[in-house]
C-alpha cells in the first residue's frame, strides 16, 4: 500500500519557556492512501495536540510528520494546502454564501489571485459535491442548513481542495446519530472509492470501531497503539486506555458498560434478536448469563411474536414485553426466598 | 473491483454559476444612478442649473452662462466628488471591517476610527499652534499632508485597540465601545480645541459636523491618490476575504495567512477611512450601512461582488444624501449627519432586530 503520512520518532507536547510538556512520544505510525483512520483517546491524552501537529499548526518536540516525501512542518500554507485538507468541529457561519461556493473556496489553493475558477474548477467542485451526497444542498445558503448537512459541505469542500490528506477534528461532536453514521459512511466512501487517506478524531468508540480501517489508540501518558478496531479489542488495548472506576469494557458487544457487582446469574434459551436484546436488558439489570443458573429465561415465538418465560424451580411466569419481564423479575425475585 | 472514482466523473455538464443567486445584472443601473446623482448635485441648489447646463459645463461647451461654470467649478464640484469618492471610500471600509470583526454592526464610525481620526487632525493642528509655527497655513501641501498623516495615525491607534479587544467582547459591546471612543474623542477635541487660536481651527472644517462642501480642490492632490489606493488593495483582496468568511481556521488551511490578510485589509481601511473624515469631518452611518445594503440588493456574500457595489452604492447614497442637505430649503439648513441618519438608523435597528438568521452573523 502507498503511504501517504509517515511519522517518525514523534514526540508531541508544548514547550514554555524552559518547561517542556510532553504530551505523547515516540510516534511511529504511517497512514495509507485508501484509508480511513480514526484516531481514538481519553480526554486529556492529547488527540488534539497530535491532530494539531500532523495537520501542520504545531510544531513537534522531537521526530517528524512526512506528507508524500516532504516534512510537513517545512511547507509553506500555500503547499500544504494542496496536499492537506481540514475539516473542524466548529460551525461555519459563511454569511449568505451559497453551499456550491462554500465548496467552491476549496479550490482556493489552486487558483489565481482572482479566485477565478475554471469550468474544470466547477466540474471538481460539482463531483465533490455529487461525492458527499449533497447534490441537493449546493444551492442552499449554508447558513441555513443544518448541522449535519452542513458538515457534508464541509466534507465536500475539503475534497475539492484535491488532498491527499483528509483530516477531520470531531467533526461529528454536534450531529445525531443517523447524522454522525451517514458522514462515516461518506467518509469510508471517499477513502476507498476516491482514494483518499483520512483520519478522523472522534470521541464515538463504537461508530469508529464499525468504520475504520484502522484505529489508533492514544491511552493517557502512553503510547499509541494501531491496528484493526478487532486487533485492539482482542488485545485489552482499549481496556487499557479507557480503565476507569466503575465501567469495563465488554470485548463482546465491543462497549464499555458500567461495572456493576453482578451476583445475579440468568439462563437464558432463545436465538436471534429477541435473545440479543433480552440479554442486553439482562445485563443491564446486572445479570451474567449462565446455562448453569436456576432462572431461567426461555423465548417462546409464536406467530412471530416473542414471549418471555421465566421459570425458577416451581416458580414461573410469562411476559409479553421485556419491560414487564424485567419488572416481574424484580419484583419475583424479591418475593422469592434469597439463599 | 468495483468501480473506481478516483477522478472526477462529471454527469451533468451544467453547473450552477457560482453566485447562482447573485444578482450582477443591477451593476449598469447603479452605475446610471450614480451618474444621475453627481449630475443632479452639480445641477440643484440655491442656484438652478439644468442638467443640459451642467453637462455642457462639464464638457467645456460653448455658450454655458459663466456664472454657471463658477458655481459648477468652484463649488459644487469639489464637493460633489469629494461625496462620490468619501461614499465609496466610506463603504468599502464598512464591508472591510464587518468581514475583518464577523461584526454586521461594524464601520469606520460605529468602531471609533472616525473619532481616532478626528482627533489625531486635532492634535497636529493644535501642536502646530504649540510649536508656534504657521506651517500649516504657509505650506498648504504639508499642512495637508500633516493633517491627514495625523487622521491616520489617530485611526490606526484606535484600530490597534479594537482589534486588542474585539476577540474578548460580544458585537453589541464592540459597537457601544467603538462609539463611547467617538464621544471620549470629541470631549477631548472640545478641551484641544482651548489651546489653538480661531485661523488654525479652521483648517480642520468639520470638527463637529461632516459634510462634504468643506473639500476643495487643493485637497484632492491627497485625498485622491490615498482613497483609490484604498480602494485598488481593497479589491485586491476580495478572495482572501472570500475564505475568512469561513472562519480563521478554515482560512489558514485553505493557505491563507490569515495575519497578512487583516493587516493589509486593516491599512486599507485606514487609508479609506482616514482622509475621507480629515477633510470631510465625521460622517456617520454610511460606512455601515452600505454592505447591509449591498448584500440585500445583490443577495450574496461574494466579496468579487461586494466590494464593488458598496463602492457604487456608497457614491450613490452620498450623492443622494448631499443632494438632500444641499436642496434649496427655504428656512434652515439640513445637517449632513442628520440625513445619514435618517437613513442609516433604521437601517441600523432593522439589523440589529432581523440579522440574528438572515445575514449568516451571529450577533
Amino acid at each position: 500500500m502507498e503511504s501517504i503520512l509517515q511519522i517518525i520518532d514523534l514526540s508531541i507536547g508544548y514547550r514554555q519557556r524552559k518547561n517542556i510538556k510532553v504530551v505523547a512520544k515516540e510516534i511511529n505510525v504511517d497512514l495509507n492512501k485508501g484509508e480511513l483512520v480514526c484516531l481514538l483517546g481519553p480526554n486529556g491524552a492529547g488527540k488534539s495536540t497530535l491532530m494539531r501537529t500532523i495537520s501542520g499548526g504545531q510544531k513537534p518536540l522531537a521526530g517528524q510528520v512526512l506528507l508524500g516525501d516532504q516534512v510537513i512542518h517545512n511547507l509553506s500554507a500555500k503547499q500544504l494546502a494542496k496536499k492537506l485538507s481540514l475539516v473542524l468541529t466548529e460551525r461555519v457561519h459563511a454569511g449568505m454564501l451559497t453551499a456550491y461556493e462554500v465548496v467552491a473556496l476549496g479550490r482556493y489553493p489552486h487558483t489565481n489571485w482572482t479566485g477565478k475558477l475554471s469550468s474544470q474548477d466547477h466540474q471538481l467542485i460539482q463531483w465533490s459535491i455529487e461525492m458527499a451526497g449533497a447534490t441537493d444542498l449546493a444551492e442552499g445558503v449554508l447558513s441555513e442548513l443544518s448541522d449535519g448537512e452542513r458538515q457534508k459541505i464541509m466534507v465536500a469542500r475539503a475534497l475539492a481542495q484535491e488532498p491527499e490528506l483528509m483530516i477531520l477534528d470531531e467533526v461529528t461532536a454536534f450531529l445525531d446519530l443517523p447524522r454522525r453514521v451517514e458522514i462515516m459512511q461518506l467518509l469510508r466512501k471517499l477513502a476507498h472509492s476516491a482514494g483518499k487517506a483520512i483520519l478522523l478524531s472522534t470521541h464515538d468508540m463504537d461508530l469508529a470501531l464499525r468504520s475504520a480501517d484502522r484505529i489508533w489508540l492514544l491511552p493517557k501518558g502512553g503510547k499509541l497503539h494501531v491496528g484493526a478496531p478487532e486487533d485492539l479489542v482482542l488485545n485489552g488495548s482499549f481496556e487499557q486506555a479507557f480503565k476507569s472506576e466503575g465501567v469495563s469494557f465488554n470485548k463482546f458487544s465491543g462497549a464499555f458498560q458500567m461495572q456493576q457487582a453482578s451476583e445475579k446469574a440468568a439462563h437464558l434459551i432463545g436465538e436471534g434478536e429477541s435473545a440479543a436484546w433480552t440479554r442486553r436488558a439482562l445485563e443491564r439489570e446486572g445479570f451474567t448469563i449462565q446455562d448453569s443458573a436456576d432462572l431461567t429465561i426461555e423465548i417462546l415465538i409464536e406467530q412471530g411474536q416473542p414471549r418471555w418465560r421465566v421459570s425458577e424451580g416451581a416458580w414461573f411466569q410469562e411476559f409479553e414485553t421485556i419491560y414487564q419481564l424485567i419488572s416481574g423479575i424484580r419484583e419475583g425475585l424479591s418475593e422469592l426466598p434469597q439463599n | 473491483m468495483e468501480k473506481t472514482l478516483s477522478s472526477p466523473i462529471h454527469t451533468s455538464k451544467s453547473h450552477p454559476r457560482l453566485s447562482s443567486h447573485s444578482r450582477i445584472f443591477l451593476f449598469p443601473i447603479l452605475i446610471i444612478g450614480v451618474i444621475l446623482f453627481f449630475l443632479l448635485e452639480l445641477g440643484i441648489g440655491a442656484v438652478h442649473i439644468p442638467i443640459s447646463g451642467v453637462v455642457s459645463a462639464l464638457l467645456g461647451l460653448e455658450g454655458v452662462d459663466s456664472t454657471w461654470i463658477k458655481i459648477i467649478n468652484e463649488l459644487r464640484l469639489p464637493r460633489t466628488i469629494a461625496a462620490t469618492i468619501g461614499g465609496a471610500a466610506l463603504g468599502t471600509a464598512g464591508l472591510q471591517l464587518q468581514t475583518l470583526f464577523k461584526n454586521p454592526l461594524a464601520g469606520p464610525w460605529a468602531l471609533g476610527l472616525t473619532a481616532g481620526a478626528q482627533l489625531g487632525v486635532a492634535i497636529v493642528v493644535t501642536s502646530a499652534v504649540v510649536v508656534g509655527s504657521s506651517f500649516l497655513e504657509n505650506f498648504e501641501i504639508l499642512g495637508n499632508l500633516s493633517i491627514v498623516a495625523g487622521a491616520m495615525l489617530g485611526c490606526v491607534l484606535v484600530l490597534l485597540l479594537i482589534v486588542a479587544i474585539s476577540r474578548k467582547v460580544s458585537t453589541i459591546t464592540l459597537l457601544i465601545f467603538g462609539l463611547m471612543l467617538g464621544y471620549l474623542a470629541q470631549g477631548l477635541i472640545s478641551v484641544i480645541l482651548h489651546f489653538t487660536n480661531e485661523s488654525q481651527a479652521k483648517i480642520f472644517s468639520g470638527w463637529n459636523d461632516g459634510s462634504f462642501a468643506g473639500v476643495y480642490w487643493e485637497h484632492f492632490p491627497i485625498l485622491l491618490p490615498l482613497t483609490i489606493i484604498g480602494l485598488i488593495i481593497g479589491w485586491l483582496m476580495a478572495k482572501p476575504l472570500n475564505a475568512l468568511l469561513l472562519g480563521e481556521n478554515y482560512a489558514r488551511s485553505l493557505g491563507i495567512s490569515v495575519r497578512n490578510t487583516r493587516m493589509i485589509t486593516l491599512g486599507s481601511a485606514v487609508l479609506l477611512a482616514a482622509p475621507v473624515t480629515a477633510y470631510c469631518g465625521p460622517i456617520l452611518f454610511l460606512g455601515m450601512i452600505m454592505p447591509h445594503l449591498a448584500r440585500g440588493i445583490f443577495n450574496t456574500s461574494d466579496h468579487k461582488i461586494l466590494l464593488p457595489a458598496v463602492m457604487l452604492l456608497g457614491s450613490l447614497i452620498a450623492l443622494a444624501a448631499d443632494l438632500v442637505v444641499h436642496l434649496p430649503w427655504e428656512r434652515h439648513f439640513l445637517h449632513l449627519n442628520a440625513v445619514n441618519a435618517l437613513i442609516g438608523a433604521p437601517v441600523v435597528m432593522w439589523v440589529i432586530l432581523k440579522n440574528k438568521r438572515m445575514r449568516g452573523f451571529e450577533l
